[in-house]
């Protein structure tokens, strides 16, 4: 009864929808698996789902592939809290990264901790600025931001290839940008060598992680503290909810869709930012290709349902997946497969939302009626008064079981909690 | 007189909640029959069952005696049941011709047989008394007119049995006469009328019988001749209901909202939605502003709150200019506002109770700290609100608002508004879709904030509303004032005639001063 009860309240529901995806998504990815090669599907499958902790050396793998696209699944999901769908992400990453790379290398004359600070801050102002446009085209001359943010990827993409190259830290034998100076990327704190294996010559093989996945982590913290506990996240959520009662309230909501396209934009860049100075050697390719990390931070919110402490965990799931993919090239599967299979996995985490709707139908509760009735709603919609009745209708029922519900107030609590930490997708 | 409809035993269930339990209902041939209930007693329920669009768990349908099984509207149609919805569906940019063929058309050969068509709507007109012209735009026609094409519609059909949902809450006095009238024609025609309503007078000048459902169950059918008014509130409420509101004397205080030559220009260009528009409002008045629904009374709210443009004018509150004020600004100088559609404006229905109590006042020290909302402090007052304002939910003060009630959801907007205390307190058809348990409590609220010397701005439709709490009438025909009147000094009828436009008492002059003419 109390398993039912948890699972019913909105938090496990949350977690639970999540869950649900997740299986679908790996069976259908095992069906592929089985398709393409038969005889090796099975081993496939659970390189799939356990090469990402296999050892020391993957996890820290995982985490160190997690820590971009937390930070983007934190933007796109911050900005959706807020009711705007910022698809923009991937070029206020790219745009973070280059201003990220362009200040490391420049600011030669300061001391190497502050060099590193001064490339993070700005990347975060650089992703925070094409944010920021889109959210000002929304605000004050109404354009929605899906085609504004769209047209900043171009934009961000080929501006940053073209000033790659302008601003001189463009290295042509590798096509990439130029090696971040050692001193100026963040330090490791020995992560990366704590997560690490032994190679068959006794070597050390240390993963790429550094203290970027800490920043990502405490960003995600900070970000459910101020969505849950503070003024802004009061305002920015009923902006998101309902703009019209905001607007009631007397909240600026043009303020309110700048602010939050600024912050989604500084959460993408500094995920930008993090990704050039981890010190794996990674720069920015000049190719016209939009950086995957801003499009895969979509499914990352969508799975973790917008919840910045989903979010960390859905991010690492999909880091895990895709490390498992990586794996699986020892087995004889095309890339292309492996790619496929994350992707069809994204995409049914996609469906979380509605596996959600599902799963409240099944668990639903007398007394969360009302839902149900929105149902009644929209079949009925033209007959406002109708709707009205049965809504009503609801509340004389729930006056009767009024007591009921309140001897089992101690246990709402519980359930709250649960709701708050919510939208924990299966940490696998 | 022989039974055309009976409906035995009707049980309806929606998850959670029965909607409609064991109720019967028989419909005589010839009869106007009123279904009398308070929001939520399941008369929709049970007429959208009648119609077909919701199939009952239990019960059985009688036609002419026969039993008969209704799966959809065509199913309803083809037995001779027609209905007139509240909202009704009419496509405007067609003409009334066309409306009422609409579905039905008669064709040759793929072509349209209009010309028949023609005789028949007219020939049908004239039978029944329902003047028309078949050939104006539905968008051109009052709302009155509208109806008729609705019932015309019903008779196109031929159907017999006719359900009218709720059919006077969009009509002027006159026009709700003159339906009277139609329906009583209809009946002498031999129709039979099921009439959904839940105001008492008009059950009593037309209905012969009347059925009376609460809270989903069957009270009893009586005789409308033999009952008394009072009777019939007692059965549908369940307890004696004060139809009257008490108004103690007040001592009008300062003027408190004055408002000079406001103007808001129309989207679309053309006349302004409200034209030079002034009033003032003291402390410890009522004053309401009646009308049409359309007649710019949302606009000129919208533009005292706020929330709307003020093209022209200026908007004095406790003299102070508030005209280019933001809308926290004006609600920091004391002006509160009861919106008029409570979903969209008034709550953010996906948070819970308490944070839409502070919805108007988390910015404040009291609820907010550095930035850091006080979650004690919002919830303690929360409780306290909930407990004056006999808010009533599932889980107190964490209940999410989407699953509260309506009436308890505008009570949670009163409350917050109230709780204020607001110099002046806009309430725009604050008792819309509710109870008579919840209208008598939001009245008694409103008559409250007049006596701790509040001013009070009302909008409202409803006439009984109007004629009842208000200490002065203003109306409002086409974005301009024509009447500035007293209630007891003004009847129904007269209010109707400013309502629509066919009479005014005041013209405004150029300077905006108001003159009385008659």
């Amino acid at each position: 009864m109390k398993i039912k009860r948890i699972l019913s309240s909105s938090g496990g529901m949350n977690a639970l929808s999540s869950l649900f995806a997740i299986i679908l998504g790996l069976l259908a990815g095992f069906i592929i698996l089985l398709v393409s090669n038969p005889s090796q599907a099975v081993a496939g499958f659970v390189t799939i789902l356990t090469g990402g902790f296999s050892d020391m050396f993957n996890i820290g793998q995982v985490l160190y592939y997690s820590m971009p696209i937390i930070m983007t699944g934190l933007s796109v999901g911050f900005a959706g809290k807020t009711g705007l769908f910022n698809i923009g992400a991937s070029g206020q990453f790219t745009f973070g990264m280059y201003a990220a790379v362009l200040a490391a290398v420049k600011c030669s004359f300061l001391p190497n901790p502050l060099r590193c600070a001064a490339a993070i801050i700005a990347g975060m102002l650089a992703g925070a600025i094409w944010g920021l446009i889109p959210g000002m085209l929304k605000a004050l001359r109404n354009v929605h931001e899906v085609i504004a943010c769209i047209m900043m990827n171009y934009i961000g993409m080929y501006l940053v290839n073209h000033l790659i190259r302008v601003t001189g830290i463009f290295d042509q034998l590798r096509n990439t940008t130029v090696r971040v100076p050692s001193g100026a990327n963040m330090p490791s704190l020995g992560l990366n060598n704590f997560f690490s294996t032994k190679t068959a010559q006794g070597s050390i093989r240390p993963s790429s992680l550094g203290s970027g996945i800490l920043i990502a982590i405490a960003a995600c913290i900070l970000l459910y503290i101020v969505l849950e506990k503070t003024k802004l996240g009061y305002e920015l959520k009923s902006c998101g909810f309902n703009r019209e009662a905001a607007r009631y309230a007397g909240i600026n909501e043009n303020r309110g869709i700048m602010l939050s396209m600024a912050i989604a934009g500084g959460l993408s860049g500094l995920g930008g930012a993090l990704v050039v100075l981890a010190g794996a050697g990674r720069g920015i390719s000049v190719v016209d290709v939009l950086a995957g990390e801003g499009f895969q931070g979509i499914p990352v919110a969508l799975l973790g349902l917008y919840n910045p402490i989903g979010i960390l965990f859905s991010g690492i799931l999909i880091a895990h997946l895709t490390q498992g993919g990586f794996l699986l090239q020892r087995l004889a599967f095309a890339p292309e497969i492996i790619d496929i299979i994350v992707a069809v996995i994204i995409y049914f985490s996609a469906l979380a939302l509605l596996f959600k709707n599902i799963l409240s139908y099944i668990f639903r509760d007398k007394n969360e009626s009302p839902q149900i009735e929105d149902d009644d709603e929209e079949l009925e919609d033209d007959e406002a008064s109708e709707a009205d009745e049965t809504n009503s209708l609801g509340s004389v029922e729930k006056e009767g079981e009024l007591v009921l519900v309140e001897s089992s107030l101690s246990e709402n609590k519980t359930k709250d909690n649960n709701n708050e930490t919510g939208g924990e997708p299966g940490d696998s | 007189m022989d039974t055309v409809i009976e409906m035995r035993g009707i049980t309806k269930a929606f998850p959670g909640i029965l909607a409609n339990d064991n109720i019967t209902l028989d419909l005589r041939r010839g009869e106007i029959h009123a279904l009398l209930g308070e929001n939520g007693a399941g008369k929709s329920t049970l007429m959208s069952i009648l119609f077909g669009l919701y199939q009952p768990d239990k019960g059985e349908i009688y036609k002419n005696g026969e039993l008969v099984r209704i799966q959809g509207p065509n199913d309803a149609t083809r037995l001779g049941i027609g209905m007139v919805h509240q909202h009704f569906k009419l496509v405007h940019n067609f003409t009334v011709l066309e409306n009422i063929v609409l579905g039905v058309e008669s064709t040759r050969n793929g072509f349209l047989k209009m010309d028949d068509a023609r005789t028949r709507v007219v020939n049908l007109s004239e039978q029944y008394g329902l003047s028309i012209n078949p050939d104006a735009l539905i968008s051109d026609i009052t709302v009155g007119m509208q109806q008729r094409v609705e019932i015309l519609k019903m008779l196109y059909r031929d159907n017999e049995i006719l359900i009218f949902d709720e059919p006077t809450a969009v009509l002027t006095p006159q026009e709700i006469d003159e339906l009277m009238n139609i329906m009583k024609g209809l009946v002498a025609e031999g129709k039979s009328i099921l009439f959904i309503t839940h105001k008492l007078a008009e059950i009593k000048r037309s209905a012969d019988r009347c059925t009376v459902l609460r809270k989903g169950r069957y009270i009893g059918t009586v005789e409308v001749a033999d009952t008394e008014v009072e009777e019939l509130s007692e059965m549908m409420v369940g307890r004696k209901v004060n139809l009257k509101v008490e108004k103690p004397f007040v001592e009008l205080g300062k003027v408190v909202l004055d408002v000079k030559g406001l103007t808001v220009a129309s989207k679309t260009g053309g006349k302004p939605m409200v034209n030079n528009v002034s009033f003032q409002v003291r402390a410890g008045e009522i004053l309401c502003i009646a009308g049409i629904d359309g007649n710019g009374q949302s606009e000129l709210v919208y533009a005292l709150t706020g929330i709307g443009a003020c093209d022209e004018g200026i908007i004095v509150l406790d003299g102070t200019d508030i005209s280019h004020y933001s809308i926290r600004r004006r609600s920091n100088e004391g002006m509160a506002h009861i919106p008029e559609d409570r979903h969209r404006h008034g709550l953010v229905l996906d948070y819970n109770l308490a944070y839409n109590l502070v919805l108007q006042s988390y910015h404040t020290s009291r609820f907010q700290n550095h930035g850091f909302l006080r979650f004690n402090e919002i919830y303690n007052y929360a409780d306290d609100l909930i407990e004056r304002f006999d808010i009533r939910s599932g889980q107190g003060n964490r209940t999410q608002t989407r699953s509260m009630s309506g009436g308890n959801q505008q009570k949670a907007i009163v409350a917050r508004e109230i709780d204020r205390n607001p110099k002046l307190l806009v309430a725009v058809q604050p008792t819309r879709g509710l109870d008579v348990g919840a209208i008598e409590y939001i009245h008694k609220q409103l008559v409250k904030e007049r006596e701790v010397g509040a001013a009070v701005l009302l909008v409202s439709l409803e006439l009984d509303e109007v004629m009842n709490v208000s200490d002065r009438i203003i109306v409002i025909y086409e974005g301009e004032i024509v009447a500035d009147v007293k209630p007891d000094e003004v009847s129904l009828q007269e209010l109707g005639l400013y309502m629509s436009g066919s009479k005014r008492s005041v013209q405004v002059a150029s300077e905006g001063e108001e003159v009385e003419v008659s």
